[in-house]
């Protein structure tokens, strides 16, 4: 049986990993690659590298390091942050990169969904969306959650997956940063409404959180940061939780 | 060793490069005939659509190269299912080595299937220290139908062919590349088989 899947997130900026990172056997806690590599040995599913500062001045240390993360890292990983344009996603793919995820750009021009796809497959193009609910209706919001919108979230989670998203990264703002636990609400209709695979992100605080994204929320795989970051909550205790809970996972 | 992995402009192949790599082998890229017909090993990968990765490999020639190919080659995900009979996606006709046919799950599941699934009844040396029911990473909208050549099953939707082999010819759904230690066991495996070129 296909299984859920634990995929944490790095922020990086300029190449490293911003801090926020708090790992007991790391050498360099702000090398990508040890803590790529770390995650992939106590089994993460995936990996999700978040440029927090992308530029096109620094486009090159990041490619850079998305090349040492392929050359090292055994476990598929996904690239976000600052992409906007083909040939941009040609680079990171040609680097290694497994999958690329755009957010912002998707919403100003809706064709380059259309045009990743055509040109790189499906599998490789994911659509991240950040919204939250204003006057009890999910509002897509862009640039880090800064700029609101008057797109409903389902409505756009639906045309990219016609446009030929092959994945959805939904980040709930009103529970990022909240370790209250997931959106699980709109994911699940998120489930119910398209037929591609959905990643939570957003309000992860602990074990009992995931389990509630994967049933309830009918996740796909969920997506958290510092309480990897900082052992908050160990990714194999995690997997054998959910397993006695009947989740299906890698272990 | 000499290992090349077919360059047809299909996909991301630099991950298999590097798998490979890690395993100490420094693999060459490349489409050109004689250089892959002298290689000890051969891997056709591919990612992308059926259709216009077949268009590729006719344009340069691979189409009537590779089923003569006499070492063992390895086709990795959409590889394996170009080098069946018929591929629905694109309405395409394969090369012909595995005697199967690739179709699209249906809307009952979510497609493509991404993540992490088993792989049993495992039946190659190529699976040597495998076991039953190991995960590898898969990410694929159609699969291969059983058949005689069937070597390893994977259950989504339907139960379905994850890996094919006929004489030197071998073929994986999954991404051993991509698939931790026991994918790169997986790799390991086949840079050990006989070379019987």
């Amino acid at each position: 049986m296909l299984t859920k899947r634990i995929v944490p997130c790095l922020d990086i900026k300029n190449g490293r990993t911003v801090k926020g990172v708090n790992f007991v056997d790391l050498r360099d806690a702000g090398d990508p690659v040890e803590l790529a590599k770390q995650y992939a040995e106590v089994g993460a599913d995936e990996l999700v590298f978040l440029d927090i500062a992308a530029t096109l001045e620094n486009r090159g240390t990041t490619l850079d390091m998305v090349t040492r993360v392929a050359e090292q890292v055994n476990i598929p990983f996904t690239v976000g942050g600052g992409i906007s344009s083909v040939e941009h996603v040609d680079a990171l793919l040609k680097c290694g990169a497994d999958k690329v995820s755009i957010n912002s750009s998707a919403v100003k021009r809706p064709d380059l969904v259309n045009e990743l796809a055509n040109k790189f497959g499906s599998q490789c193009v994911v659509v991240a969306i950040d919204a939250k609910q204003v006057d009890g209706h999910w509002k897509v919001h862009l640039a880090g959650g800064t700029i609101p919108t008057e797109i409903n979230l389902f409505e756009w989670a639906k045309e990219v997956e016609m446009r030929g998203a092959g994945e959805i990264l939904f980040t709930s703002m009103d529970h990022d940063g909240t370790k209250a636990g997931f959106a699980n609400e709109a994911l699940a209709q998120l489930s119910a409404t398209l037929n591609i695979p959905i990643i939570a992100s957003g309000g992860a605080g602990n074990v009992q959180h995931f389990i509630d994204t994967f049933k309830e929320g009918k996740s796909d795989a969920a997506l958290a940061a510092s309480v990897f970051h900082f052992g908050e909550i160990p990714i194999p205790e995690l997997k054998k939780e959910l397993k006695k809970h009947n989740i299906e996972v890698r272990l | 060793m000499k290992l090349v992995i077919i360059d047809y402009g299909a996909g991301n192949i630099k991950s298999i490069q590097f798998a490979f790599k890690r395993l100490g082998v420094d693999a060459v890229l490349s489409n050109n005939a004689e250089e892959i017909k002298a290689a000890d090993k051969v891997i056709f990968p591919g990612v992308g659509e059926a259709s216009s990765a077949m268009k590729m490999l006719k344009k340069s020639g691979l189409d009537t190269l590779i089923p003569t190919l006499k070492q063992p080659v390895l086709g990795i995900c959409l590889g394996m299912q170009l080098m069946c009979l018929h591929s629905e996606e694109g309405d395409t006709d394969g090369l012909a080595i595995f005697q199967t046919k690739v179709k699209r799950f249906s809307n009952s599941v979510k497609v493509p299937q991404m993540g992490w699934n088993v792989i049993k009844d495992l039946k190659s040396d190529l699976f040597k220290g495998i076991k039953e029911n190991e995960y590898m990473y898969l990410v694929h909208s159609f699969y291969a139908e059983h058949c005689n050549e069937t070597i390893a099953a994977t259950d989504y939707e339907i139960n379905y062919a994850s890996a094919l082999q006929h004489e030197n010819f071998y073929g994986v759904q999954f991404h051993p590349e991509k698939s931790g230690k026991e994918g790169e066991k997986i790799l390991k495996n086949f840079l050990e088989l006989n070379t019987n070129n």
